[in-house]
């Protein structure tokens, strides 16, 4: 895919190595305390609307975090039991959210340019590239 | 971010390896949110249990214990997730109950005051208005910028020990007065009487408004509502919400007009909430058909004063067999409850009161929940009813006395026939 078309998403903030996975699409918040199941990296709250999926070495799109202090020490946990995702894209986000990416090194951005589904969907192998802030769909599912 | 000469000097490595690197972690954090320099905060409250961190928290802790990472401001715990006296009554793994004295003393060899408690603003700490702190859990943060109009982000377990260790936090978020004017305004029109009614409130702004940096402004207030009501509405909204800080006007320190607490800032919406509302949110929990047989009060710890209701709702009464009623209080609330009678009063019920815990992150609390068959949850707090989910509970809230009603009889009076 060329550099030069536009990007599926923009990007307001972003933080770690830019990479590349396959795009996991929430159109509902996500919380590794309310919604994980933090040893096998299933989402795991009933009626979540990932519900089932696994997040491990994905791209997990999602509008939004929700609550949760832990998320600091999770996503460090998640990290080492090696269920982390690839990275977290989120539109909007929290302290929490940023501080346990940056202490498990995962990568992380919010603010969305629109909202992403419909030009990228769960499945869909997508490009986090951090240092232009932009989102990229490298192969459609 | 501009920095002072201490700060660089910290980067430097002058404070050693543990405040280079936990410095560091807030520079990152602090330009993700475009902080231009840190400010230094006066107490710290992290969350440090097992449970929670693993393995690899702990390994990570210890580390910067060997490293001779020392706390430069007072640091308190938050609730932990076990009771020493409970381990085997609740079926908790030994061996994790194990890793967590190691990690108390790990903490305690850091100078962090292991006191095990999330209403830290009720029995330890209240900063005033205008104190910088670096607070978790997001009940203690909202409860800080809200009621005491100190200013603290959601500083979660590593960040806070990053503040605790450097004495100061990147400025973004609720230490600028920026992001703490109103954006939207809730006009209360319901008369809300019980501290679960609070937590419903809690639940219907936050849900609807998920965005740490939203900051609804409470109107129509009928009455000022007492420390404990404040402390179920803002664990409510943060737990649903992600929401940081509130404005009640007339009662909350930065709002003594609705023109103060929204600082110039046009409102985006009006949020209207009637009793009809409240009532609404108890009708969307139902048990499913399932046994109603574990109520919990919890999330935050009791205070005193919940201590005393639950005792004069619970003395010389008895919960149906097979039923089980747990609570989750500090210490010192314990202690005082003991004291008081309260603790001989829940506790003569059946009522088991555990201490320095939430129940929410009890150690193996998904494995307890199905070895004791457990499907429904009862409580009061809006916030466990969100925060237990991901352990597969079917969770119902309900007002004070309607829980005690149903520890003791198995119904719930709501549903009638239909719920037992």
């Amino acid at each position: 895919m060329s550099r030069s078309r536009a990007p599926a998403l923009r990007v307001q903030r972003a933080y770690g190595p830019t990479v590349e996975g396959e795009a996991l699409v929430s159109v509902e918040g996500f919380s590794p305390r309310y919604d994980l199941d933090r040893w096998s990296g299933l989402i795991s709250r009933p009626g979540h609307a990932l519900e089932g999926h696994n997040i491990r070495d994905k791209i997990l799109i999602t509008p939004s975090a929700k609550g949760g202090i832990a998320a600091g020490w999770a996503f460090y946990d998640i990290k080492h039991k090696g269920i982390a995702p690839k990275a977290f894209v989120f539109g909007v986000t929290n302290p929490v959210m940023v501080q346990g990416a940056v202490f498990a090194g995962i990568t992380i951005t919010e603010g969305w340019s629109r909202k992403p589904y419909g030009a990228i969907r769960t499945g869909d192998i997508v490009r986090v590239d951090t240092r232009r802030k932009r989102i990229d769909v490298i192969k459609k599912a | 971010m501009r920095l002072s000469a201490e700060e660089r000097r910290m980067l430097r490595g002058d404070g050693g390896r543990a405040v280079k690197e936990a410095l560091e972690l807030q520079l990152e954090v602090g330009k993700f949110f475009g902080a231009k320099r840190f400010v230094p905060v006066s107490n710290v409250h992290m969350m440090g249990d097992i449970e929670v961190m693993g393995e690899a928290g702990k390994s990570f802790l210890e580390r910067a214990a060997g490293l001779g990472a020392k706390c430069v401001r007072n640091t308190t715990t938050n609730a932990r997730c076990v009771d020493f006296d409970y381990v085997a009554k609740l079926g908790q793994d030994p061996a994790e109950a194990e890793k967590e004295r190691e990690l108390i003393a790990c903490l305690r060899s850091m100078n962090v005051v292991t006191a095990d408690t999330c209403i830290n603003y009720q029995t330890l700490y209240q900063p005033h208005k205008g104190e910088h702190v670096a607070w978790g859990d997001t009940g203690t943060v909202i409860y800080a910028n809200s009621v005491f109009g100190a200013r603290s982000n959601f500083e979660s377990g590593p960040a806070a020990l990053a503040a605790a260790l450097t004495g100061r936090v990147p400025e973004y978020g609720f230490h600028l007065d920026a992001h703490r004017k109103g954006t939207f305004q809730v006009v209360l029109k319901a008369g809300l009487d019980d501290l679960a009614d609070w937590g419903a409130v809690g639940k219907i702004v936050g849900e609807s408004h998920q965005d740490y940096f939203a900051v609804p402004v409470f109107t129509g207030i009928r009455r000022r509502p007492a420390a404990d009501e404040l402390k179920h509405l803002g664990a409510s909204l943060a737990s649903h919400g992600s929401m940081g800080m509130f404005h009640m006007v007339g009662v909350t320190p930065e709002a003594p007009t609705l023109k103060a607490a929204f600082g110039g800032n046009r409102p985006k919406e009006v949020v209207t909430i009637s009793r009809r509302d409240v009532e609404r949110v108890y009708g969307g929990y139902s048990a499913r058909g399932n046994p109603l047989d574990l109520v919990v009060f919890s999330g935050p710890q009791q205070s005193l004063f919940e201590m005393r209701t639950l005792a004069k709702l619970l003395e010389g009464r008895k919960l149906k067999p097979g039923s089980h009623l747990f609570v989750t209080t500090s210490n010192g609330v314990k202690s005082a409850a003991r004291n008081l009678g309260y603790l001989s009063a829940i506790e003569g019920s059946g009522a088991v009161v555990l201490e320095g815990v939430c129940f929410y992150i009890l150690q193996n609390i998904a494995r307890i929940r199905a070895q004791n068959g457990w499907s429904n949850l009862v409580t009061n707090s809006a916030k466990l009813a969100n925060i237990i989910g991901a352990h597969k509970f079917n969770t119902i809230l309900r007002p004070t006395r309607e829980c005690v009603e149903i520890a003791v009889s198995g119904k719930d009076p709501r549903a009638g026939a239909r719920a037992a």
